[in-house]
């Protein structure tokens, strides 16, 4: 596979590290009431769609950017890359 | 006499004459010849025996779809089993053997299987061999296995090197045949990159087995040319002998280039094979289509073959299979051959044509309506038997048979992503379908367009659509014959005839796995093996679906379809793993004091893909634990140095550098003042404990982490992740220095004094300057920067010191020099290892993955005042309930006795069994210092259970000794040297 | 029809007439007691011990394609129980009992092999963890035997011990392992299920559950509604797909595994054999492939194919293992969609569906597990209750804090 780097251009996907459904990026509050619950289900239940799926790559043997690659479970067609904290902000993560 | 069966003409090279041998015999051949040309030109029909019945077998098609002529090629530790002989290229001294047969090809003892046949029909092992149970691995099996199998391996490690190599183009051109050729001269004219790979040693395909023209010259001149012109061309690379194997996701293509298979040795430092990557946007696929035999009575016998190869066995290689040959076929190509080997001079015994409306020709006789009902022949064709319209049968004398059912389009690599090929009518065959790989497109008889002129024309077409061109070149003239054909798969009524010839596969086979009721195609390849062979059902696959699709009344799209998997043709393993064998499996990792350690003589161990000295032998050592004992003994007595610069190390600098840290580790870090080093315990998100290491403050907005060896690289991801996507606006940068620092930790009571030796004077060490868990950036040996850590693995007083990596020898060496007034010993892995489990710290054997900060005792660290990763869920009921494993300190009751990691822990008096197991043990080690086996384990309610008996068991290594729960901390326990 | 040596014989000197269908292909029933989605070795294996063991008559197994098409016709056939943990070594001990004798309970050859595995070691921490799981079989009351890299060596003297990256020390060796023909499997169960009542029923997807108050109902199909008093779910890589039908978010991820045969080679390897340096394993069969695999590709997918990275990944453990099979050709590679779990183990529950159950989470370990699989599932929708060597594998094990994470990778499915 190759992943359109948005830094960088195409890249091959085996200079990247995979780790999964970018759900990952909406840690819980830890200090919440209901963080439990919230973090079981954050570090444990999947979507696991088959079709566009959202999902977290490290450029380790690169920039080591995160990235938000969005792909076809089906095709493995690529529709979009984006740079994981460039997401992340968009969810409202900050400090 | 020597090649009886030489025609005229042809592409092969008079001049030279090679020598080869099969089978021990010595034979004469020519460049240009493949083994399978020069065998038949040597009048050789026998080549092989089949899997399961060992029928005697000769060549079927001249190409890389052949079922059955293979044989072991080479010898010695180059021996490369089950070859297909149409693919090898001559060279002076082949070698090649027959396999699958004993004690002979001529006489196999196995060949007995056929006289059972009937008993051994598709699925036959499924029912039966099942009584008595036992019997099956004693008696049956070991039969079966010795039969099974075609060639062998020579045992040897495989001499030769593989290569692997990366191209790019712009459009990727499968197959030199009217269509890539077309579509290379159009690509390339208009300056496209263009690569152009094909699978033969000559380009051309099929238009070297034909004799029609191209244009104004004959079809292999016309070829000869254009490969000229684009051999001429800068933007043009052509690959022979390449074979691309498959098509994976975003227009990667896989190929496999043989660039040493055609010579008789490899010259010094090249490889046997590259194994290509070829990244482009665009790729035509021009492979072609393969001719499918019918299945009839006895079809298999040496000399029986496709048409087609015996046309390309005339034309390109000068070669008759027999000077009488016969031809079979459902369509006018099968007349075409007829033609070509009756201008060759080869006697045609007769064209038998299944249409009642087959052309006539003046040259032969043509069998109208005809079918053939039987061959005859010991270990090679004689006779053929055929069934006149009429009813009459006629024998014909001949010693082959060229048989053509038609061709079926080498819609492969259009399979490879899951894209399904759809039925074309007209071809009675599959072409390719709508879901193509994306960028793929398909021109030629590959797309199911079968004249030479349809052939250059799509080739062209595509091309130019594939890379938008206006222009496309003018088209020569060339034979345009619509496909007439009228489908037919099999001769009705025959007893044994042959779908998949390598796996034994007859009709009734396919027949039969309809009548138990696999019926899907995919029950179909199972159950009868039919396809599985190593030419994957190139030349069978169809017909089977036919037969099926005939006995269950329905049409064949409506019975399904076959796709196929990569690679295209079988590749050696060895092209896959390239350079990437032996030692260079892995890259080697050194240390900059490695070559110090080397000239001491230090025993390496394997850490990940690092080298480290595990011990420092002196003379007079004789076993491992001599030299452990005493580095333990020196470095606890006086002063030891031991190279710890594999640990990870991660610097981490910005204003929120503390709070960053804050997140990531279990323990505060926020309150760490600026000179000081702090224990780091780092959880994963699900509350296990990750890694641990320091992370020392160096300035207000500058931490030096360190991690363990086996985690610097899976650390430094996850605080990557932690500051990208969960704290994106954090003031922090992290970079691994691991490479960039040398790192020796010096330990022992003498190890202040041996430093303060190298410490510049401006930097006062002592213990009231630099107390317990100090940090600071100092110069040492005169001026050279360095990093000094006052912290302890060993429980001893001890520094780690870092200097830039390039210093890293000429620091050890210099330790060494000033530390012999101190006795100083160099300490390996070992010794380190021993003093870890002496003070009771956890490494790999107890981060395992599944113990937790409240496991290792260390539940006290993980903050309940702030939201760091891994918290919440480290609270879980089953991971903080009361009779959790604890880590503990085990000795043994009789300090003779050994304690073994992987033992299991059992009450004292209680069962030994897995439901009464009470914990493991996780590390163990004789510690010189106790004068006794000691080890740490984990325990459950461990630190409630201190001074109890249990029984440490490991049946495995038969292992059951009484032991005694102890603190973890066997040394020193209150820290006192630490700080002293 | 049973089938035997004489059968056969029989069969062979009257033109092989009397051969029958090895399974019914029989339209769906209205309702049925238990349904099971999912016609593969799972599924099939619940159906043969729920008609068997259970006396369940009125059961249909429902299969979108054709049944075996799934993992259990696209692994590399090995069976093992050489688990280490409390959760899993009594199941897969207990499933290897029942591979002992599956030819006779199911009268169907699935060549279950005995050859034995051989876990490689490579570090001394290797060694400790292997000596822990070793110690662990035997307390199971499994076999297990640790060798020396002499008695390696004088077992398989092809392997590389003179020019190895990371020698070898020893291994970890289950005699009682092997492989087993995996189609077969599927195909004897099949045929012993249709024996004792059960409709298997081929192209028919499962499109919908329904699911009225909280309860199961029956299953949307592409053949109609088919009403059930019980649906087991039992689909692997597509447990994601059909559970989320019932709204259910699972603790699984969908991976592909690729696996390789070569060519067929007179036999040179007398068991099973993991690298453990690197991502391979290998057995060879009885028609004398060399069947082999390596890591899953890593990334979430429902396609039964892989890429080349991985591929040459495993051909380098190989032949850093084995430099002898250079010269021997892959053949074939293809690649199977797996259930892959937040701790690497299997789920065999109810659900907070009424009359919902699910069986998943195999990741690429299913295969083995295939009799006891069924065995304890069928137990589940017999009675209701877990069976007792399966009383791990619930559902809720991540939110109480049970996971049975053998490898300790945590709840990051493509590190199992």
């Amino acid at each position: 596979m190759i992943i359109n780097h948005p830094l960088l251009g195409p890249r091959d996907a085996s200079e990247f590290t995979y780790l999964g459904d970018a759900s990952l990026i909406d840690r819980p509050d830890g200090t919440a009431e209901n963080a439990a619950d919230a973090f079981y289900d954050y570090a444990y239940l999947r979507d696991n769609p088959a079709g566009e799926h959202r999902e977290l790559w490290y450029h380790e043997a690169g920039d080591r950017s995160w990235l938000v690659v969005t792909r076809n479970t089906l095709t493995h067609e690529i529709s979009k890359v984006e740079l994981a904290r460039d997401v992340a902000r968009t969810r409202g993560r900050s400090k | 006499m020597t090649q009886v069966n030489r025609l005229t003409g042809g592409q092969i090279d008079r001049d030279t004459t090679l020598k080869f041998y099969f089978d021990g015999r010595s034979f004469t051949a020519h460049p240009g010849d493949t083994l399978a040309s020069a065998l038949l030109a040597n009048n050789v029909r026998l080549i092989g025996r089949s899997f399961k019945y060992h029928r005697p077998r000769g060549l079927l098609t001249a190409g890389s779809e052949e079922p059955n002529g293979m044989v072991e090629l080479r010898a010695g530790a180059r021996k490369e089993p089950n070859t297909r002989a149409t693919t090898i290229e001559m060279y002076d001294g082949l070698i090649a053997n027959s396999q699958n047969r004993w004690p002979s090809l001529r006489f196999d003892a196995l060949a007995v299987n056929d006289l059972f046949s009937n008993f051994l029909s598709a699925g036959f092992y499924y029912k039966t061999f099942m009584w008595p149970a036992a019997f099956w691995e004693k008696l049956y099996e070991p039969i079966i296995r010795r039969a099974a199998g075609l060639g062998s391996l020579s045992m040897q490690a495989d001499p030769d090197e593989y290569d692997k190599g990366f191209r790019h183009c712009d459009l990727l051109i499968i197959g030199a045949g009217p269509a890539g050729l077309m579509a290379a001269l159009t690509a390339g004219r208009a300056g496209a990159d263009v690569i152009l790979a094909d699978e033969d040693f000559t380009l051309g395909g099929r238009l070297n087995s034909e004799t029609f023209s191209v244009g104004d010259h004959s079809a292999p001149d016309w070829t000869a040319q254009t490969v000229a012109e684009l051999l001429a061309m800068p933007n043009v690379r052509l690959m022979p002998r390449t074979t691309v194997i498959g098509a994976f996701d975003h227009g990667i293509y896989g190929a496999v280039e043989r660039t040493g298979d055609h010579l008789p040795s490899l010259p010094a430092g090249k490889p046997r094979q590259i194994l290509w990557r070829i990244y482009t946007q665009k790729a035509l696929l021009c492979a072609g289509a393969t001719e499918r035999p019918i299945a009839f009575e006895n079809n298999d016998r040496p000399g029986i073959m496709t048409a087609s190869a015996l046309r390309t066995y005339a034309n390109r290689f000068a070669v008759t299979a027999s000077p009488r040959v016969a031809i079979f076929t459902s369509n006018d190509d099968g007349h075409r051959t007829a033609d070509d080997l009756h201008a060759k001079g080869v006697k045609i015994a007769a064209v038998v044509d299944v249409r009642e409306d087959a052309p006539l020709s003046y040259d032969y006789e043509v069998l109208k309506g005809a079918q053939v009902i039987n061959t005859r022949g010991r270990l090679g064709l004689s006779f053929v038997e055929v069934a006149l319209p009429d009813g009459s049968t006629r024998t014909l004398d001949c010693g082959a048979l060229g048989v053509s059912g038609g061709w079926n389009p080498n819609v492969h690599l259009t399979c490879h992503q899951r894209g399904r090929p759809v039925w074309n009518e007209a071809l009675a065959a599959f072409v390719p379908g709508e879901n193509l790989p994306v960028g793929m497109s398909v021109a030629g008889s590959a797309n199911g367009v079968m004249s030479t002129h349809g052939a250059l024309r799509s080739g062209a077409e595509a091309a130019a659509a594939a890379l938008d061109l206006t222009t496309q070149p003018d088209l020569p003239e060339a034979e345009d014959a619509p496909m007439a054909l009228k489908p037919f798969w099999y001769v009705q009524g025959c007893k044994r005839a042959w779908v998949d010839q390598q796996n034994d596969v007859t009709v009734k086979d396919v027949k039969l796995s309809y009548q138990e009721g696999f019926r899907s195609v995919e029950h179909l390849k199972r159950y009868t093996t039919l396809g599985m062979a190593t030419d994957q059902g190139k030349t069978s696959n169809i017909t089977g679906l036919a037969i099926m699709a005939e006995v269950a009344g329905k049409s064949i799209p409506e019975t399904g379809t076959t796709i196929f998997r990569p690679p295209y043709t079988p590749v050696p393993i060895g092209a896959f793993a390239g350079r990437m064998t032996g030692k260079d499996f892995h890259p080697t990792r050194l240390t900059p004091s490695h070559h110090w350690a080397k000239e001491r003589g230090a025993v390496f161990v394997e850490a990940g893909n690092w080298l480290r000295a595990q011990w420092f032998p002196l003379p007079g050592e004789t076993h491992w634990r001599d030299s452990v004992d005493r580095e333990v003994r020196q470095t606890r007595a006086s002063v030891g140095v031991c190279d710890c610069t594999t640990l990870g190390k991660i610097d981490v600098q910005g204003t929120d550098a503390a709070e960053f840290l804050n997140r990531v580790y279990a323990n505060g870090f926020a309150k760490l003042a600026v000179g000081k080093t702090r224990y780091g315990l780092m959880l994963r998100e699900d509350g296990m404990v990750m890694d641990d290491g320091t992370a020392a403050r160096l300035a207000e907005d500058h931490f030096v982490v360190t991690t363990t060896t086996a985690n610097a690289v899976s650390v430094y991801r996850h605080m990557e992740f932690v500051r990208q996507c969960l704290f994106p606006d954090m003031d922090v940068q992290l970079i691994s220095t691991t490479d960039g620092w040398a790192q020796y930790a010096v330990a022992g009571p003498n190890s202040r004094k041996l430093l303060q030796k190298i410490v510049d004077p401006e930097f006062d060490i002592s213990n009231e300057a630099f107390p317990f868990m100090a940090c600071g950036k100092i110069t040492v040996c005169g001026g050279l920067r360095a990093r000094l850590f006052r912290i302890s693995f060993s429980g001893e007083l001890a520094f780690e010191i870092a200097v830039p990596s390039r210093y890293g020898d000429a620091l050890m060496r210099r330790l060494m020099t000033e530390g012999k007034e101190f006795d100083v010993t160099p300490y390996g892995t070992e010794a380190l290892s021993v003093m870890r489990i002496e003070k009771g710290h956890p490494v790999g054997n107890e981060l395992n993955g599944t113990t937790t900060a409240l496991n290792l005792g260390l539940g006290k660290m993980v903050s309940k005042k702030k939201d760091s990763v891994g918290s919440v869920l480290s609270e879980r009921e089953a991971l903080t309930a009361p009779d959790v494993l604890k880590l503990v300190g085990l000795k043994p009751v009789n300090p003779e006795e050994k304690i073994t990691a992987g033992g299991h822990l059992m009450n004292i008096d209680g069962p030994v069994d897995a439901t009464h197991d009470q914990g493991y043990v996780t590390s163990a080690a004789y510690s010189p210092n106790l004068n006794s086996h000691i080890g740490l384990g984990l325990l459950k309610r461990g630190d409630a259970r201190m001074g109890e008996k249990m029984r440490l068991v490991s049946p495995l290594t038969e292992l059951n000794v009484e032991v005694e729960i102890v603190s973890a901390h066997f040394v020193d326990p209150e820290g006192e040297r630490l700080r002293a | 029809m049973r089938y035997s040596g004489f059968r056969v014989i029989k069969e062979a000197l009257t033109g092989h007439k009397g051969w029958k269908p090895v399974w019914r292909e029989p339209d769906p029933k209205p309702h049925y007691d238990v349904i099971i989605i999912g016609g593969g070795g799972h599924g099939l294996a619940t159906a043969h011990y729920l008609s068997k063991v259970y006396g369940q008559r009125n059961v249909a197994v429902v299969e979108k394609g054709w049944i075996g098409g799934g993992n259990v016709g696209r692994n590399t056939t090995i069976v093992r129980s050489n688990y280490m943990l409390d959760g899993n070594e009594p199941f897969y001990e207990f499933s290897l009992k029942l591979w002992e004798g599956l030819e006779q309970d199911v009268n169907y050859n699935a060549m279950m092999s005995q050859r034995g595995i051989i876990n490689l070691f490579h570090t001394d921490g290797q060694r400790d963890a292997y000596t822990r799981r070793g110690n662990a079989m035997i307390l199971n009351g499994a076999d297990a035997e640790l060798l020396d890299a002499d008695q390696v060596r004088a077992e398989h003297p092809y392997l590389n011990f003179d020019d190895a990256r990371f020698p070898i020390k020893g291994g970890l060796v289950q005699r009682r392992a092997g492989t087993a023909r995996h189609d077969a499997v599927a195909w004897g169960y099949a045929r012993s299920a249709d024996l004792h009542g059960v409709d298997i029923i081929q192209n028919c997807e499962v499109t919908g559950l329904r699911i009225e108050n909280g309860t199961c109902l029956g299953v949307e199909t592409s053949k109609g509604f088919i009403g059930a008093s019980k649906v087991g779910c039992a689909v692997a890589g597509n447990s994601g797909r059909v559970m989320g039908m019932a709204g259910m978010r699972l603790p699984i991820e969908s991976h592909v595994l690729q696996a390789f045969v070569s060519e067929g080679l007179k036999p040179v390897l007398p068991s099973v054999i993991t690298f453990g340096a690197g991502h391979f394993y290998v057995s060879q069969s009885d028609k004398g492939g060399l069947v082999f695999g390596g890591d899953i590709d890593g990334y979430n997918t429902y396609a039964q194919r892989g890429n080349l990275p991985v591929v040459e990944d495993v051909c380098e453990g190989g032949m850093a293992l084995m430099p002898m099979i250079g010269r021997a050709r892959l053949l074939r590679m293809w690649g199977g969609v797996m259930d892959m779990s937040m701790d690497g183990s299997p789920i065999i529950d109810r659900t907070p569906v009424q009359g919902l159950y699910f069986n998943g989470g195999w990741c690429y370990g299913g295969f083995k597990a295939t009799p006891a699989s069924g065995y304890c599932f069928a137990h589940l929708l017999a009675k209701d209750e877990p069976h007792p060597v399966a009383t791990a594998y619930r559902l809720d094990r991540f939110r109480t804090g049970r996971m049975i994470d053998e490898k300790g990778a945590g709840n990051q499915p493509n590190l199992h």
